[in-house]
């Protein structure tokens, strides 16, 4: 039966869509059938990252419609023949996605079509999209930023994995949660500028999965389309291929927490 | 920020007060998380009650969800005011919720 996994953070800007596109094509890669679902009903972004944004033909609204069939609105990935996309809508219509809407493609994502893994693509926010993304899940990737206002939505968010998912109101085992810190600055760290991986796992209290450093491979990998993941040179690829390895039992220590190398001189008088 | 600035204080180390300012407000808000969702309509009845028989400001009385051990306790605080012919100072409720 497939894991339902969601990638939520609460705050917007945090690397959400980054991460579940990297999450995504992280497991196809492995081998795993893989799907990623984008819940931001209206604003639409995972198929841009993805690179297939001019492939979407149907949508997930149109499928919980029954305008459309899974299978003519999954989109598979050009390089990775494991890895799927469903689209969200671009139209604006909250209250589309329903506790039953949702279950049932769900549930045919697992029955059917045996996909392994299905990824959430949480919006920001704690309204309807936010909610049911993480409804069905079965564990939790909480995107958190070193800063402020970040981890205060994201203890938020841990709030209602642990309260209303389905798996809290059922009373089943709770949803797995793993912080997965991003943007994270090694220099800033050090100079006390800003919060470090204890410092934010201390006040979550979950265990860590991964630290992707800010880089601007990341930008780089939007711009084209490709899931920075599979820009294996960069430190954001190779960090987040680690938490990928490491959400699938392997042990990998934590990479790219040190400063890059600076010149003494540079140290002592700035720059 | 460079060795130079941290000796000259030019810089704060400000990663530390982020730490500490979240401790402060999440420990503040997991506790009304946890709190039942009726408390608001409770608090509400409850206000409305005693308004009919003592006159104070609704902001005087004050309910509250602490845990004590393994259970919620519901603690209910309405100061009293001054009034020559009784003494009390305060009426202090306490509810047990539910064995957590």
């Amino acid at each position: 039966m497939a894991k339902i996994i969601v990638v939520t953070s609460g705050k917007g800007g945090v690397g959400k869509t980054t991460t579940s596109a990297s999450f995504g094509a992280g497991l196809a890669q492995r081998g795993h059938k893989t799907v990623v679902i984008d819940f931001d009903i209206g604003l639409r972004n995972l198929d841009l990252i993805m690179g297939c944004e001019r492939r979407v033909v149907y949508d997930f609204v149109n499928v919980i419609n029954g305008e459309a069939k899974l299978s003519q609105a999954l989109i598979r990935d050009k390089r990775l023949d494991q890895l799927y996309t469903l689209p969200a809508s671009q139209t604006r219509d909250k209250d589309v996605l329903t506790e039953e809407g949702v279950g049932r493609i769900l549930h045919e994502l697992q029955q059917e079509m045996r996909f392994e893994y299905i990824i959430c693509d949480s919006p920001a926010g704690i309204e309807k999209g936010a909610s049911m993304a993480l409804y069905y899940s079965d564990e939790a990737i909480v995107v958190t930023n070193p800063e402020i206002a970040s981890v205060r939505d994201s203890d938020r968010i841990l709030g209602l994995l642990a309260a209303k998912s389905r798996r809290a109101i059922e009373d089943l085992e709770p949803i797995k949660c793993h912080l997965l810190i991003t943007r994270y600055h090694p220099d800033r760290v050090i100079a006390g500028e800003m919060m470090s991986v204890e410092d934010v796992k201390g006040i979550l209290c979950i265990p860590v999965i991964g630290v992707i450093p800010e880089s601007e491979s990341v930008l780089n990998a939007s711009n084209i389309g490709l899931p920075v993941i599979l820009d294996e040179r960069s430190q954001a690829g190779m960090a987040y291929s680690d938490m990928v390895d490491r959400f699938l039992g392997e042990s990998r220590p934590l990479r790219f927490l040190n400063s890059e190398r600076k010149g003494i001189l540079r140290r002592w008088f700035g720059g | 920020m460079s060795f130079l600035d941290y000796l000259l204080g030019r810089r704060q180390r400000t990663a530390e007060v982020a730490r500490e300012r979240l401790q402060i407000i999440l420990a503040h808000e997991r506790s009304s998380r946890n709190a039942p969702e009726y408390l608001p309509a409770l608090q509400r009845d409850i206000l409305e009650v005693v308004l009919r028989y003592i006159h104070i400001s609704p902001a005087e009385i004050r309910v509250n969800v602490e845990r004590e051990g393994e259970y919620e306790v519901l603690e209910l605080n309405i100061p009293l005011p001054d009034e020559p012919n009784h003494r009390i100072g305060a009426i202090r409720a306490n509810a047990v919720i539910s064995p957590r």
